[in-house]
């Protein structure tokens, strides 16, 4: 019932990709994303499009999975698209009817902007289906650790995001049983007017947050009990370093970077 | 209410790095007051499997035909059939929702649109066949009791809906011996009344006391499946699986490997006890 959820999931693997540092990839994700709000010809486009591409061959992700987390919000990317073909103004009209007006510069632009809201979307997938979230909060903590000095508690929040990370599943799952469970005892979760629908929800979210709350106490306990103290002084089992691959594909997003700015500036 | 398995397969999320075969080629029939016992270790496609005879989901190849419905034809009405086949989750007492227990077993009842007073009869009576005081639950949080009444609030929540054929999963899970003997009880009760029934558990003791015939599944497969004294003779085979044998079985295997006339496939406590008197009682060797 609750498959369809690729955007942000991780897809196990062991290719060059994954076995990035985390703390580049979100480093160089950043640059992807200036490029893509860089790019101002077709070129450019061609340019993102073969380092996507090769990115995409490289972590031996199919290009179904990836095509796949753009269906939930290519409606979005439609509406954007339509958005901005009627109300762009130009110079060059195809189409006049009425109100309607229908100019190159209409299709142009949102044939761009479209193309952009995909490539954001499928270059952070390609982030999140290549490097799990654990690994993602923890780059996110190191990058983050200059602002400690302000006393920004950047542990505390990264191990947080980690724990509400690490139950989505669990709770994705419960979901499931919950609504499977009540289904079985009559329960009509599909059908109905928007005011039974909301009803229909009750036997499902009070379950659902008293077994939050309840796994949250036990959680709390167990990390107690294990003399949980975050902060300085706490080591790590996996210690991240930076490799020769690393150094690859910063080489590479600079390359395409600079063809995206000489694109831009010829 | 018969109900036939054909070939059912399944596997969870087609199409993706997470794919797994959770079932696969499974065939077996339910007849009308039956009880069947379902075992296998962690894993093994138990839940899967019962999950595919009221619908819930469906299968990837195969059928499941229940009173003449096929389910894994989409045009099916799975409600109809759902009110007929019950199914009572592992550790159901988390599905608990009402402000009252009352409440709550009436959910299924009030769901089937039965009107009030039917409703108010089919709470009462099945707060007495799981033994809760109706007077003194009746208005209380479900959330206030304690894990084995909650279970038992759970459990009459589907027996009020009164199906003719009730399936549990794994329902002695994670309850003391008390709480175990008095859920076991009561799916006794309900199976005298002629109901069918299907139990999944790991527990061999369980199902050695209450099925009819039992169904062994390993890594998604059917394994076995005979009756109790059938499937218990080959113990090598259930050991294999990561399965044991009831510890009647056991002990009476033991002796018998040691020289002593006692039957080797005997499997309740009764029989045990009179294999032992048979064998000692006489002599007065023992004692
Ligand atoms: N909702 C689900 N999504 C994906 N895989 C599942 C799901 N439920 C069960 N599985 C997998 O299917 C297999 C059989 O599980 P299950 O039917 O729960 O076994 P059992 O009840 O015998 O322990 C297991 O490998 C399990 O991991
Ligand atoms: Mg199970």
């Amino acid at each position: 019932m609750l498959k369809d959820i690729t955007l942000g999931q991780f897809y196990p693997g062991d290719s060059l990709v994954h076995r990035l540092d985390p703390r580049v990839k979100l480093v160089l994700m950043v640059v992807y994303i200036a490029m893509v709000f860089l790019v101002e010809g077709f070129l450019g486009y061609l340019f993102l499009a073969a380092f996507l591409a090769v990115s995409a061959f490289l972590s031996r992700i199919r290009i179904k999975f990836l095509l796949r987390s753009i269906r939930p919000v290519l409606f979005i990317v439609v509406f954007t698209f339509v958005l901005n073909i009627l109300f762009t103004r130009g110079d060059h009209p195809i189409l006049e009817w009425g109100v309607l007006h229908i100019t190159w510069e209409g299709v142009r632009f949102a044939v761009f902007m479209s193309l952009r809201l995909v490539f954001l979307l499928a270059g952070t997938s390609l982030l999140t289906l290549t490097t799990s979230p654990i690994a993602l909060t923890d780059a996110l903590e190191r990058l983050l650790k200059p602002l400690n000095a302000l006393h920004f508690p950047v542990h505390e929040m990264a191990m947080m995001m980690t724990i509400a990370l690490r139950f989505i599943p669990t709770l994705l799952e419960e979901t499931d049983k919950i609504m499977k469970a009540q289904t079985a005892r009559g329960a009509d979760f599909d059908t109905g007017n928007l005011l039974q629908r909301a009803k229909a929800m009750v036997p499902l979210l009070v379950p659902l947050f008293v077994g939050a709350f309840r796994r949250a106490d036990e959680l709390a306990m167990a990390m107690e009990a294990r003399c949980y103290h975050g902060g300085r002084h706490r080591t790590r089992m996996k210690v991240l370093r930076v490799s020769r691959a690393d150094g690859w594909a910063c080489g590479a997003t600079a390359a395409t970077l600079l063809l995206i700015l000489l694109e831009r500036l010829l | 209410m018969p109900v036939e398995v054909r070939d059912l397969t399944h596997t969870y999320n087609e199409d993706s790095p997470f794919a797994a075969a959770a079932l696969r080629d499974v065939s077996f029939a339910i007849e009308d007051g039956e009880f069947l016992g379902v075992i296998g270790h962690t894993g093994s496609g138990k839940s899967t499997l019962i999950q595919h005879l009221n619908g819930l989901i469906r299968p990837t190849s195969g059928t499941v035909i229940v009173n003449g419905l096929d389910l894994s034809d989409k045009s099916t009405d799975l409600r109809r059939v759902r009110r007929r086949v019950g199914l009572v989750f592992q550790y159901p007492e988390y599905q608990l929702f009402e402000e009252t227990v009352q409440k709550d077993i009436a959910f299924g009842p009030r769901n089937l649109g039965l009107d009030g007073d039917e409703v108010q009869r089919r709470v009462e009576e099945a707060c007495a066949l799981v033994e809760l005081p109706f007077a003194a639950v009746r208005d209380k949080s479900p959330f206030e009791l304690s894990g084995g009444q909650k279970r038992r609030v759970a459990i009459a929540g589907v027996l009020a809906m009164e199906p003719e054929v009730l399936i549990l999963d794994e329902p002695t899970a994670g309850l003391d011996p008390a709480g175990r003997d008095a859920i076991l009880a009561l799916i006794r009760r309900w199976h005298e009344g002629g109901r069918t029934i299907v139990m999944v558990s790991h527990s061999m003791e369980d199902v050695a006391r209450l099925a009819d015939r039992i169904l062994v599944l390993d890594h998604g497969k059917k394994a076995m499946e005979g009756t109790p004294r059938e499937v218990f003779a080959d113990a090598g085979r259930l050991q294999e699986m990561g399965l044991d044998v009831p510890a009647a079985t056991r002990l009476a295997r033991e002796l018998s490997d040691r020289g002593f006339d006692v039957p080797r496939d005997l499997y309740t406590l009764e029989e045990l006890e009179e294999a032992l008197l048979r064998a000692f009682g006489e002599g007065g060797s023992a004692c």
